[in-house]
Formats: C-alpha cells, sequence, structure tokens
C-alpha cells in the first residue's frame, strides 16, 4: 500500500491505495466521485477526463499514486454554488447529449480547451474534443454547445 | 481493467532512481507519463514486479538552450514541447509531430523522453528525432553516455537504453530557419498513423539546399530516407521534382501488413506523403 494525499473538487483526501489503482477507480470507490465514469477502458474514450493540476487526463490512464500531492477537479466539482458552470448549462441549452455518458468527459475536456483558446472555431473544437467519443450525437450539437460556452466564459473551471 | 500488483517506488532524485533501478533489475519497469506503460499494464501484456515513477524528479523536467542544440528533458510533456517557442524556432519538425500526437489528455501526461524509450515504430516521435539527428543522453550507474540517433533504436520497442539504464535528456541540433512538415495517414481521429512523414527542409530560394526525410511505421524502427535526401539537393520545390526524388521514399524500408494495409500499400503511402511532407516543408 501507498499513501496518497490529493485534493479532489477542493476537498483534501488522504488514503492507503495500492499502487495498481487507477485514479478513477479511486475517485470512483474511494471518493465517491461517481459523476467520472469509466468508458471504454482502454484510454480511448475519453470519458473518464478530469482535469489534475489544471489539465485534463484520461482518468483511467493515471495511476493513483501519480496523482499524489495533486489537485483534482472532476465533473462534480465544476458547479458553484448550485449555479451549472457554463459549459454545462450550454450542453443542457443546446441538446449537446442523448445517452450521456460520454458528456462528463466531454465536458471536462470542453473546459480544458476553452483555457487554452478562448475562442475555437468549429474546427478548432472538433480537433480539441477528438480524445473523447460520443456514439449518439454526431457531434454536431456537441461542438454547437462548446462554441456557445465560449461566448459565455465557458473557459473557468 | 487492473493491472496485476506491483511494488512502486517514487524516487525524488536520478541517483535514487538509478539506485532503485540497479536493486531491482528486470523485475523493474520505469513509468514516465505512464501514456503507453498503463495500457500495457491493464491489459496484461507485462507485469513488472516493481515500477519506477519518475514523475517527482524535477531535474528531468523542462526546455533548455544549449548553444548549438535545444535540451528536451525527457519527463517533459508533449503539450509543453507543443507550446514551447524555442522549439518551434529551432526544431520546427518535433512542434508539427508533437501538435496531433495522440490527443489532448495523452499529450497533458505523456512525455517526450517516455513516447521515444518506448520506441513503437508506429510512435510520432522517432522519424522526426532520426530526421534532426537527435542525440540521446542515458545515465547509468557507471555515469553518462551520449547515443546518436541512428543508434539509438535498435528493434521494435527496443532501444540502446540498458536495464540498468534511464534517458534522462535528448539533446536535437538547431535546425533555425528550415521548413518543417509532418504529414500523419490516419483512418480515424487520434490513432497511430498508418505511415508518416517527417521533413524538414533547407531552402534557399525556390532550391532545396538541404532535406531531412523520417518515416514513421515503414519498418521495426523508424527510418531515414536517404535516397530521398539525396535526391532533393539542389532541386527545385516543385511538385514534379519533388515527386521525382520523393518516388525512393520506400528504399530500404520493410514496413508490416495489418488490417489497415499491407506492406505495398505502404510503400505507395510513404512515397505520396514524402512528396506531401517535403512540399509543405519547403513551402514554408
Amino acid at each position: 500500500m501507498a499513501r496518497i494525499e490529493l485534493t479532489v473538487d477542493g476537498a483534501k483526501v488522504s488514503d492507503d491505495v495500492e499502487p495498481r489503482m487507477l485514479l478513477v477507480q479511486y475517485l470512483r470507490e474511494k471518493v465517491g466521485k461517481t459523476g467520472t465514469v469509466i468508458g471504454c477502458d482502454t484510454s480511448n474514450c475519453g470519458a473518464c477526463t478530469v482535469h489534475l493540476d489544471g489539465q485534463s487526463v484520461k482518468s483511467c490512464n493515471v495511476l493513483a499514486v501519480q496523482a499524489d500531492g495533486g489537485e483534482v477537479t472532476t465533473i462534480e466539482g465544476l458547479a458553484q454554488d448550485g449555479e451549472l458552470h457554463p459549459m454545462q448549462a450550454a450542453f443542457h441549452e443546446c441538446h449537446a447529449l442523448q445517452c450521456g455518458f460520454c458528456t462528463p468527459g466531454m465536458i471536462m475536456q470542453a473546459v480544458d480547451l476553452l483555457k487554452e483558446n478562448p475562442d475555437p472555431s468549429e474546427e478548432e473544437v472538433r480537433l480539441g474534443i477528438e480524445g473523447n467519443l460520443c456514439r449518439c450525437t454526431g457531434y454536431h450539437n456537441i461542438v454547437k454547445a462548446v462554441r456557445t460556452a465560449a461566448g459565455s466564459g465557458g473557459g473557468a473551471a | 481493467m487492473i493491472p496485476a500488483q506491483f511494488d512502486y517506488l517514487a524516487p525524488t532524485s536520478l541517483d535514487e532512481a538509478l539506485a532503485a533501478l540497479a536493486e531491482h533489475g528486470d523485475d523493474a519497469k520505469i513509468i514516465a507519463g505512464g501514456q503507453s506503460l498503463l495500457p500495457v499494464l491493464r491489459m496484461r501484456l507485462n507485469a513488472p514486479e516493481m515500477v519506477i515513477d519518475l514523475g517527482k524528479i524535477e531535474s528531468l523536467r523542462g526546455i533548455r538552450d544549449d548553444g548549438d542544440h535545444l535540451v528536451i528533458g525527457a519527463m517533459t510533456t508533449h503539450a509543453t514541447v507543443a507550446s514551447d517557442s524555442a522549439v518551434a524556432e529551432h526544431a520546427a519538425l518535433i512542434s508539427k509531430a508533437v501538435e496531433h500526437l495522440a490527443d489532448s489528455q495523452i499529450r497533458h501526461r505523456g512525455t517526450f523522453g517516455g513516447a521515444l524509450a518506448h520506441a513503437d515504430p508506429a510512435g510520432d516521435l522517432g522519424a522526426p528525432a532520426l530526421a534532426l539527428g537527435a542525440e540521446f543522453v542515458i545515465a547509468g550507474s557507471g555515469g553518462t553516455r551520449t547515443v546518436a540517433a541512428d543508434d539509438f533504436f535498435e528493434d521494435l520497442f527496443t532501444t540502446a537504453i540498458g536495464e540498468d539504464e534511464i534517458l534522462t535528456e535528448v539533446r536535437i541540433p538547431k535546425h533555425t530557419g528550415w521548413g518543417a512538415h509532418y504529414e500523419k495517414f490516419v483512418r480515424v481521429a487520434h490513432q497511430w498513423p498508418i505511415v508518416a512523414v517527417a521533413a524538414t527542409v533547407k531552402a534557399d530560394g525556390g532550391t532545396i539546399a538541404e532535406a531531412r526525410v523520417g518515416l514513421t511505421n515503414m519498418g521495426s524502427t523508424p527510418l531515414r530516407a536517404r535516397a530521398v535526401e539525396q535526391a532533393l539537393v539542389g532541386q527545385p520545390a516543385t511538385e514534379d521534382a519533388v515527386r521525382e526524388a520523393a518516388g525512393a521514399a520506400a528504399e530500404g524500408t520493410n514496413p508490416p501488413s495489418d488490417l489497415n494495409g499491407d506492406a505495398d500499400y505502404r510503400r505507395h503511402l510513404a512515397t505520396v506523403l514524402t512528396r506531401r511532407a517535403v512540399l509543405a516543408a519547403a513551402g514554408g
């Protein structure tokens, strides 16, 4: 077992974990952040995307021990004081989901994208979310939501 | 999918890491960013008893200017390399290749040295490193040695790094003012390239003075297309002249055959992508 200490959605947590435990498992099973989902489990689909030290990562492809000392933001940490984050609001507004399984990761990646590029073109949005797969929407409304959020300051996490 | 059990060390200095590696020998595996290693461990294609994490060794991160060379620390992430202005100015070919490597999340975690040490023949960094004549600085218990790019890639997933050694930095000779392009052929987004070509060109007016061309996924290691490089010297940067030179791109290669394409298809692709890459590089 290895001792890890990190911050998850603003709260300090510490645990003894097996070195082989994945960050996504840790978040879901130890911290209870089940808003972050496991999709493909092969680091392709991006459904498990969270922010680690301010950058998007696929949490199925990071060991919990690698996140020791770090700061994690999950989809559950985006809304502030009961107000949806602008990106969440834009996904709602633009109907950017159908089954919703890719949505937590898609939103986390979209927020990261706007931090690096606050006003992306349609093509830049599509490139920016290329690590996130959606099997329902054909991406059209997702791209629309990201550009809508860009107009309302959706890059701040 | 969860990896098999392993013990874990996160040393804070290179000396500690080398000592741990010496102690655990071939039972140990180094983890850099882990973006290639973790899928392998989860699918249990490999099950080391000890994983040594370089993530807490700050001295392995960063990019510095060293006169004629840029020096990229092995643990520098792809995202950092992609956004570095010195890399864009002095080794544009690296910037071009890293920009579309994997996807954004992977670029945030994956490292320059980790990807090169992993030596996947379909990896995007081998061909540019080879084309630019990179030098690999490798530390062991007996000290540090430098290996030329031509001697670094030995075979599929195999490099000159010894079992008790760690890649610490990569020295890239500056190619200031050279145009560069990385032309990658993929079927779907964020896939490994079926074939890719890394080209960097020093143009003098409309004439190609010098060219370097590297090939991705055309054999068990990245390869230099030397016949193309030689044929390009002194040629005008026109479609016809570059097409003629690029016809030699598949010479001496041994590409794989798989579901994405057979070897002949890849040989043809290499000539087409070489033409596109060289023309784009020559055009600025």
